[in-house]
């Protein structure tokens, strides 16, 4: 099927998963307000877990089942061709991918919200419904060819995930989280719209293959293209939290539900990095000099400071934010790369990252009883004997976050780095190295307290629940880290066949070092 | 003329924002905004887009500000504004002087704010075409179909949240 959309008809096709996802997010919506709230045992509660039981168990295998949905019509587009090339929704395999991410962020947040949901008595159907309502938006964000729809995307999420971190009325910490990220969230909505409104400006189209032709040909206006260009590379970076714009990062992701935090550490951190990588390869590439020296340094600072900042936190959810901004940090080399390999390994990095990150979060949801309890380091101690399949699982998580030899999260170091060599960004990559080497300390150490340190009392970890939805989020996260990095040339090839698409369909060459 | 216009209109569309923000009272907060919207309307109307100028005026600064204010009486936060109304009265008016001072300082040096680019050709094609309000609708309904229609997810998004975050049950 190919898709022509100078017929309004066709962009409904080209647009399925993400129409099915807001369809589904209304009916989850709708039956959370309408369905009785009975308490129904959930196939999670086999092992006994106190926090298995619930209604909203029924809403939430309803939300994982939408996700499945627009994951068939993920696959089905692979099968549809566009005609063009530059039309406003990019039907191109780069989108598919960073689909499949959002999508398997989405699932991997539902599966381990399940008992967090119900012991906090949040609001189920709202819960996910809004889990729903923002994997749309980061598709929209993904499969944007025009700024425009790429703001909309970008709000779409933002509102949602807003929402999502003040989610626990009964938390001070978590109205001060949504608080917080809504306001800084809406400054630098401020600034990513003027910058839209000045490249426009300059270049006189807000589709981004349009843009990358004005800006090639240097028909673009040089001053306004500048500070367009800072503008959007500001709104991008708050998003992906970046080190001068990171500020909020550690307070939201402390403060907001856990498995929320889980969700936007991965997910609104990959929308935003595949909508960046879009505007800036493909429609601001031949300005590869004026955005190179911005992303070089914010790369650099980023790695720098956030791991030197984790390196001193005790307490685990603020620990996991700091590495959350570094890992943006080692993305950005990628971004400063600006080439073919390093695009391909963006992919692939973000893939094992939202597994990993999730994987990491699902843990500390269950040493924090399915609260907000527990947070700090002592309180892994001993963890490790005492839950021997979840402390090995952590230690996994642990160790590919960190980057050893075995996990994926080694794999994407190297292509990431491999990237950055092929740009002969030689500084960056030392960078990357130690800053990696650093980031040990801070990963082994929980690793260390887990399985070296003995717990305060006996029974510390006699509570600790994972329910069946839990352990299979676990198991496939932990499942996919181990193949993707002993066998990862598969995973690999599929992203480089990914960013090729990205190349030929939106016209701009994708650039090289000077 | 329009040129000197358009500078005034600028610096009270730019003073208003900042009073704004820069005002202790949500009323007088609120007032700055409406002064914002009408001068933008100002700069649409100099665009000649006067649907869109009318649109302005009766949708913002008309129905969307007026149910602001109510909802600020409602919430009883209507005290104080005097003082704030008086001290940005004052620079509101200092910047139209700043503004008018610029317009006059740019048609003097030659430069002109509104160039007549090739844009503004095509759409005043398309407004002898189809009427003002049909160069909106037509491209809304066709070329940018998709964020439109976003448009519209982007607010139910946003109402889910507030009545979440707001909804008054919490045991």
């Amino acid at each position: 099927m190919s898709l022509d959309f100078s017929r309004q008809l066709h962009y409904v096709w080209a647009l399925l998963p993400e129409i099915v996802l807001c369809v589904w997010a209304m009916i989850v919506l709708v039956a959370g307000v309408s369905g009785r709230h009975r308490p129904v045992k959930t196939p999670g509660g086999a092992d006994g877990g106190a926090g298995a039981v619930g209604g909203s168990a029924d809403l939430g295998w309803l939300a994982l089942i939408g996700v499945l949905v627009a994951a068939f019509f993920n696959g089905w587009l692979y099968g549809v061709r566009e005609v063009g090339g530059d039309s406003m929704i990019a039907v191109d395999a780069f989108r598919l991918f960073a689909n499949w991410v959002f999508l398997i962020a989405a699932a991997l947040a539902i599966l381990i919200s399940f008992a967090y949901v119900d012991r906090q008595r949040l609001q189920a159907g709202e819960f996910h419904g809004l889990i729903l309502l923002s994997t749309a938006g980061m598709m929209f964000m993904a499969g944007a060819r025009d700024l425009i729809v790429i703001f909309l995307g970008l709000e779409v999420m933002s509102i949602a995930v807003y929402a999502m971190s003040a989610f626990n009325r009964r938390d001070r910490r978590s109205a001060e989280a949504g608080l917080k990220y809504f306001l800084l969230g809406a400054f630098s909505t401020g600034f990513f719209l003027y910058g839209v409104a000045l490249v426009y400006g300059a270049t006189g189209s807000t589709n981004v293959v349009a843009i990358g032709a004005s800006v090639a040909s240097g028909a673009a206006s040089q001053g306004l293209l500048a500070i367009g260009v800072a503008l959007l590379t500001v709104g991008f970076a708050f998003k992906v939290s970046a080190v001068p714009f990171h500020m909020w990062t550690p307070d939201v992701y402390e403060g907001a539900p856990a498995p929320v935090t889980a969700f936007m550490s991965v997910a609104v951190k990959a929308a935003a990095f595949t909508a960046f990588l879009r505007v800036f390869l493909v429609g601001l590439d031949a300005a590869y000099d004026t955005w190179y020296p911005i992303l070089w340094w914010l790369a650099a600072i980023t790695m720098v400071g956030a791991n030197l900042i984790a390196l001193v936190q005790s307490n685990v959810k603020r620990m996991l934010a700091y590495s959350s901004i570094a890992h943006a940090g080692y993305l950005l080399v990628a971004m400063t790369a600006a080439n073919e390999t390093a695009a391909a390994g963006m992919l692939f990095y973000l893939l094992v990252y939202t597994m990993m990150n999730l994987g990491a979060f699902a843990i500390v949801i269950s040493v924090g009883h399915q609260g907000e309890d527990r947070l700090q380091i002592e309180d892994y101690a001993g963890f490790g004997w005492s839950q021997p399949l979840l402390g090995v699982f952590m230690t996994i998580f642990l160790l590919s976050l960190a980057g050893f030899p075995g996990t994926g999260g080694f794999m994407g170091k190297i292509y990431l780095l491999q990237g950055a060599v092929d740009s002969e960004l030689w500084t960056l990559s030392v960078v990357l190295v130690l800053t990696t080497v650093a980031s040990y300390w801070y990963y082994l150490r929980l690793a260390w307290f887990m399985w070296m340190k003995e717990p305060a009392t006996p029974d510390q970890h006699d509570f600790v629940v994972a329910p069946l939805p839990m352990r299979v989020a676990l198991l496939a996260s932990v499942a996919m880290i181990l193949y993707l990095g002993i066998f990862p040339s598969a995973a690999l090839d599929f992203a480089r066949s990914s960013v090729q698409g990205l190349g030929a369909v939106g016209g701009g060459l994708l650039g090289l070092a000077p | 003329m329009i040129d000197i216009l358009f500078y005034v209109f600028a610096a009270v569309a730019i003073g208003g924002s900042v009073g704004v923000v820069a005002s202790k009272s949500p009323v007088a907060s609120l007032l700055f905004m409406v002064v914002t919207l009408a001068s933008l309307a100002g700069v649409f109307v100099l665009l000649e887009a006067h649907f869109l100028a009318a649109v302005q005026v009766i949708v913002y600064a008309g129905a969307i500000m007026v149910l602001f204010l109510f909802v600020i009486m409602l919430l009883n936060l209507g005290h104080d504004y005097q003082k704030d109304l008086r001290w940005g009265l004052a620079s509101l008016l200092s910047f139209a002087v700043v503004g008018l001072l610029a317009g006059l300082l740019s048609t003097r040096l030659g430069g002109s704010a509104l160039g007549g680019g090739a844009g503004a050709e095509v759409i005043d094609a398309a407004i002898r075409e189809q009427g003002a309000v049909g160069a909106i609708a037509q491209p809304l309904f066709t070329t940018y179909v998709v964020p439109f229609e976003i448009t519209g997810i982007l607010l139910l998004v946003a109402i889910v949240g507030a009545l979440v975050l707001a909804k008054r049950h919490v045991e």
